[in-house]
């Protein structure tokens, strides 16, 4: 077993661009789920919006990245009020049917061949990022300590990547301890309560729905601009369960929750892969059972039953309270 | 209590697992599909990436014709020429390409037969994306002079075909989303996994019938039994231990979110990531004329078997007393269990019946269309909108639904684009949302 | 000071006011016209004319499924009549939504009460003042707007905590508070809203008897302070104690109002209450409509789950 490459797989993994992406997509579902109770399933449909609205703005439009990133958040406070609009009234249940509903929605029409001069078609947008790269001060090169090395582009986006989660973090904290995040809170405690305390709660409710949003859409551009494409199947409903899984598993409604369940989750999800790939190559696992393609499967599974194990036994995650969660009415 | 729901899942899962020693090696990896919505997969390059595909078209008959000896022409995006090859005497081809990106595979009008032409002279060229160890598919459309009702379909004949399809549709989403809809009803859980049931029970009759041998008559019963252990093995291993504990409706939602996850790996894992058939059945051709209308014989039968079990589920939910006290708790858990319902025995008869309806719906669609991991994931939204539109939680509810949602999809394509069908029916779950939330048949007081 | 000493001033107020339903008020608070609600064929509501009198604490009281809590949603805008007009202050209420009609004055509570669980006590009731410039987006981002408004706020709340003996549960999630304090809290946190009428919903179901007494103290201060009550309850001794006047339903519309010594004598009201049919079971109409009530009662306590 080649412990080094399995730790620097691993820490590579929990500091490199999924685990921003996902920290940013959990930041803003924490938002939607965590605090106001909004059963949010579309939340890929965001990341799918900040994607594409950043890279159509270059590319078709010839516009600056910032024109495109503010387009991008634009757009994703469209979506929230048309997403909002029929389906705030409803029972949390129904939300998460009509949000996956809604993010494969926008997954079929953007991969549809026939928008395709628009959107790519099913293969994508490809070569709108130059703008990010450009003001990178760091020069051409290998960085990283140890074994742990990115070039010079993979570390701008590192560096910049966490500033915004940073900056998301900041947000959401000033947001929740004020006196608007305690009506968001209370939403999710009873709707009718707050009602009769005089709060607009559709409103509020809104709000919520626009904010994560947002947050979302900044990280459908961060996965976009890093992986320099625009990939329409990258934007399925796998990836907001997955986003749910490391909100979990941080902790709902604390605020940093999101962010060290997603450094946890692809640290994890990177070391198991790198073990279990050097137990096949080293024939420790016999290939009649796996091979080393399923070695990729394997680690989705574990997603699949660590969420599962997660909310038998540690429903409140890292962060979260055991008692809160005891007290949830639902 | 949850040690006895972990233990009888880790032994379903060793089960699972086992499943692959049975089926021998596993088919060779390189057409394994990357996953929708699945990032942060590693590439692994130079393992297996492929352009592949049939040439063939269409006779008078309606049997696919290969066509031999066309010239293929694959270059990389900058142009370089990877290689050229001639379709082989079933029409296929495959090339391998050096890694994961962007090629353009060319055919060569001329190199076909007499009397055999591109549909689209304009897609002589075709450039795709590969995947990292994938075999991509590339369908260049050929016809021949005979290819028949290519040019004289006209509406009339298009929608009447599609609206038989649409139907029969219908009828296996109906099957498929029975469960779903009860499961709701009496326990309140909405069940994300539900379409990895659907799955189960194709993937458990493709074991039986062609790693097994079994026909079709044995495999398929058999199938549907193991739906139906699965659905009350869940049931009491897990969901009731957890509903015991106190757990939550929406921690139990994501629950089966974990669930379906899991599952979904685990098919992939055993059964590889490209779609199959059965060994009787699959490939039919010829059948019943009634118009413009072809029903080939499988299609026949499972119209018919559809609305047989379809009329044997009513009746058992109007007649029998297990129907009538799963439609009691449905509609009124608490009155139910005070009239003298044991509650959680009928629970347990509504998991392990509507896991068994999803197996044969799984069957069913298994053979109208193929074999995969992920049928039934990709059915799950279409059930949702069948059940939300015809009323969540009633058994009649989401056979209404299903039936129009069916016929709403195939006859959506009439106007819109193929791939765009299935938006159709989500549009149409989100209108219903907003005008009537509790669908055709439900109550209003459960909604909002 | 006697009781009848303390509440002379409202008696008198009576005093001229007739003893029928839909009896005018001299200063009504809330005026109610031709306000129905139905389920199906089921008449939930029927009420043709109420006024409540302003500064007084009126009961409302009636068998089980007679409307109460209906009325209670319709006129605070928790659900929409099928006809009818309402108002409050002389300002008209159709259309208004809940919260609206709560900014304007009129707070209710539950009958299946609703602490807030996951957040503590202090937090349930600073989430009761109205006006706070915090709990706007843009004004919570900039913490120096609210942060005065919020400790004015808190220094209410600690009084009315201690008025209600929750002082020692301040900072605990409101989920471990005891049935009889949820109770409280509701009423305190209501208070915090500064209302013109509160609407109680059977403030003292399911409460021991020593705290009843406390909170039949805490509704009569209530009044002493200006504010108009509306209470629903079922023990006649609470409302012959602390109601100035007393309204009975039966069947979704109001069969008698009055001082509680006529209204306990009224033979229309003792036969609401026994059954005309006393002894026969419940015909098909009867059940409907307890049915109907009682669905009511679980819909306001909330389709949250």
């Amino acid at each position: 077993m080649d412990i080094q490459s399995i730790i620097q797989n691993g820490v590579e993994s929990a500091i490199g661009r999924d685990a921003i992406v996902y920290a940013l997509a959990a930041i803003g579902l924490n938002v939607h789920f965590g605090y106001t109770g909004l059963l949010n399933f579309g939340q890929v449909g965001f990341m799918a919006v900040g994607a594409y609205g950043v890279s159509i703005s270059v590319l078709e439009f010839g516009w600056p990245l910032w024109a495109g990133v503010l387009l991008g958040v634009g757009a994703a406070v469209v979506l929230a009020l048309l997403l909002g609009l029929p389906t705030l009234r409803l029972r949390a249940d129904y939300l998460a049917i009509v949000t996956i509903a809604a993010g494969e929605i926008l997954r079929f029409t953007f991969r549809a061949a026939v928008l395709r001069d628009f959107t790519g078609g099913s293969n994508g947008i490809n070569g709108f990022a130059d703008d990010f790269y450009r003001p990178n001060p760091l020069g051409t090169g290998d960085y990283g300590f140890w074994r742990i090395r990115f070039s010079q582009n993979q570390l701008w986006v590192i560096l910049v990547g966490w500033t915004l989660v940073a900056l998301a973090v900041l947000l959401v904290w000033a947001l929740m301890r004020s006196p608007w995040g305690r009506v968001l809170k209370a939403i999710r405690e009873d709707e009718d309560a707050v009602r009769s305390l005089g709060k607009n709660v559709y409103s509020y409710k809104m709000q919520s729905l626009i904010l994560g949003g947002v947050i979302g859409a900044v990280a459908g551009m961060m996965l976009s601009i890093s992986a320099q494409s625009v990939q329409p199947d990258n934007y399925g409903t796998a990836t907001t369960f997955f986003a749910y899984v490391v909100l979990i598993l941080g902790g709902t409604a604390r605020i940093l929750g999101p962010v060290i369940g997603s450094i946890v989750f692809w640290g994890f999800l990177s070391v198991t892969e790198t073990v279990l790939r050097q137990a096949v190559d080293q024939k420790y696992i016999p290939n009649s059972i796996m091979n080393s393609v399923q070695v990729g499967q394997v680690r989705f599974m574990l997603v699949g039953l660590g969420l599962i194990l997660l909310l038998v036994f540690r429903p409140q995650g890292i962060f979260g309270d055991k008692q809160e969660i005891a007290l949830a009415a639902r | 209590m949850i040690r006895k729901g972990l233990a009888l899942t880790l032994v379903l899962g060793a089960c699972l697992l086992g499943w692959g020693a049975v089926a021998g090696a596993q088919e060779p990896p390189t057409t394994t599909t990357t996953l929708a919505g699945a990032p942060g997969v590693p590439p692994a390059p130079g393992t297996g990436e492929a352009l592949q595909g049939t040439l063939q078209y269409r006779n008078a008959d309606r049997d696919n014709v290969p066509v031999e000896g066309a010239d293929i022409t694959v270059e990389t995006a900058d142009g370089q020429q990877v290689t050229e090859v001639s379709t082989d005497e079933d029409g296929k081809f495959r090339v391998d390409v050096p890694g994961p990106g962007r090629y353009t595979a060319t055919i060569d009008p001329k190199s076909l037969p007499d009397g055999v032409s591109l549909v689209d002279e304009d897609r002589a060229s075709l450039t795709v994306t590969v995947n990292p160890t994938q075999a991509r598919t590339v369908l260049f459309r050929v016809a021949s002079g005979e290819t028949p009702g290519a040019r004289t379909d006209n509406v009339f004949d298009k929608a009447a075909r599609l609206a038989v399809e649409g139907v029969s549709f219908g009828l296996i989403i109906a099957i498929c989303s029975v469960g779903l809809s009860l499961i709701y009803g009496t326990t309140g859980l909405t069940n994300f996994a539900h379409g990895e049931l659907v799955t189960f029970g194709a993937l458990m009759a493709y074991l039986f019938n062609v790693t097994l041998g079994l026909h079709m008559f044995v495999a398929a019963p058999l199938a549907i039994g193991c739906g139906v252990l699965l659905g009350f093995g869940l049931d009491r291993g897990f969901w009731r231990p957890l509903a015991r504990r106190g757990t939550g409706l929406i921690a139990m939602l994501v629950m089966t979110i974990g669930l379906g996850i899991l599952l979904r790996y685990i098919y992939l894992y055993q059964f590889g990531g490209f779609s199959r058939t059965y060994r009787q059945y699959s490939l039919q051709t010829r059948g019943l004329e009634i118009g413009p209308v072809t029903i080939v014989p499988r299609d026949i039968f499972t119209l018919v078997l559809a609305i047989v079990v379809l009329v044997g589920v009513a009746l058992f939910l109007q007649r029998t007393r297990m129907g009538k006290a799963m439609r009691a708790v449905a509609d009124n858990r608490d009155l139910a269990e005070s009239s003298g319902i044991n509650v959680d025995r009928v629970i347990g008869f509504v998991w392990a019946g509507g896991t068994g309806l999803a197996a044969l719906g799984g069957i069913l669609l298994g053979l109208s269309e193929q074999v995969s991991f992920l049928m039934g994931f990709q059915l799950l939204l279409l059930m949702f909108a069948s059940v939300t539109l015809g009323g969540l939680g009633t058994a009649y509810g989401a056979l209404v639904g299903s039936l129009i949602v069916g016929l709403f999809v195939q006859l959506s394509t009439l106007v819109v684009a193929p791939e765009l069908k299935n938006v159709g029916a989500l549009l149409i779950l989100i209108v219903i949302l907003l005008v009537r939330p509790q669908g055709i048949l439900g109550q209003s007081e459960r909604v909002g | 000071m006697t009781e009848r000493g303390f509440s002379r001033v409202r008696v008198d107020a009576f005093d001229e006011v007739p003893e029928h339903p839909g009896a005018p008020k001299p200063d009504p608070i809330l005026v109610a016209d031709g306000l129905t609600r139905r389920f199906g064929g089921l008449s939930a509501v029927a009420v043709d004319h109420l006024e409540i009198q302003r500064g007084a604490i009126t009961a409302l009281i009636g068998p089980n499924g007679a409307g109460k809590t209906t009325l209670f949603n319709l006129v605070t805008g928790f659900d929409k009549p099928n006809h009818g007009t309402w108002s409050f202050e002389d300002q008209r209420l159709e259309g208004k939504g809940a919260y609206q009609i709560s900014r304007m004055g009129m707070v209710r509570t539950f009958q299946l009460t609703k602490a807030l669980s996951r957040l503590t006590v202090m937090e349930n009731m600073l989430l009761g003042a109205t006006g706070q410039t915090g709990e706007r987006f843009l004004g919570a981002l900039i913490a120096s707007l609210w942060r005065d408004q919020e400790a004015a706020n808190r220094e209410r709340a600690v009084a009315l905590l201690a008025r209600f003996n929750l002082t020692h549960m301040a900072d605990e999630f409101a989920g471990t508070l005891s049935g009889g304090q949820r109770k409280l809290l509701e009423m305190a946190r209501a208070l915090m809203a500064e209302p013109q009428l509160i609407m109680l919903d059977e403030p003292m179901a399911g409460v021991n008897p020593a705290l009843a007494q406390t909170i039949i103290g805490h509704v009569r201060d209530l009044r002493e302070e200006g504010l108009s009550v509306v209470f629903v309850e079922h023990d006649m001794d609470v409302v012959r104690t602390v109601s100035d006047w007393v309204v009975v339903m039966s069947e979704g519309s109001v069969i008698a109002e009055g001082r509680h010594s006529s209204v306990v004598a009224n033979p229309n009201v003792i036969d609401a209450y026994l059954g005309a049919h006393h002894g026969t079971p419940l015909d098909r109409e009867e059940q409907d409509r307890q049915l109907a009530e009682a669905d009511a009662v679980i819909t306001a306590e909330g389709e949250a789950s």
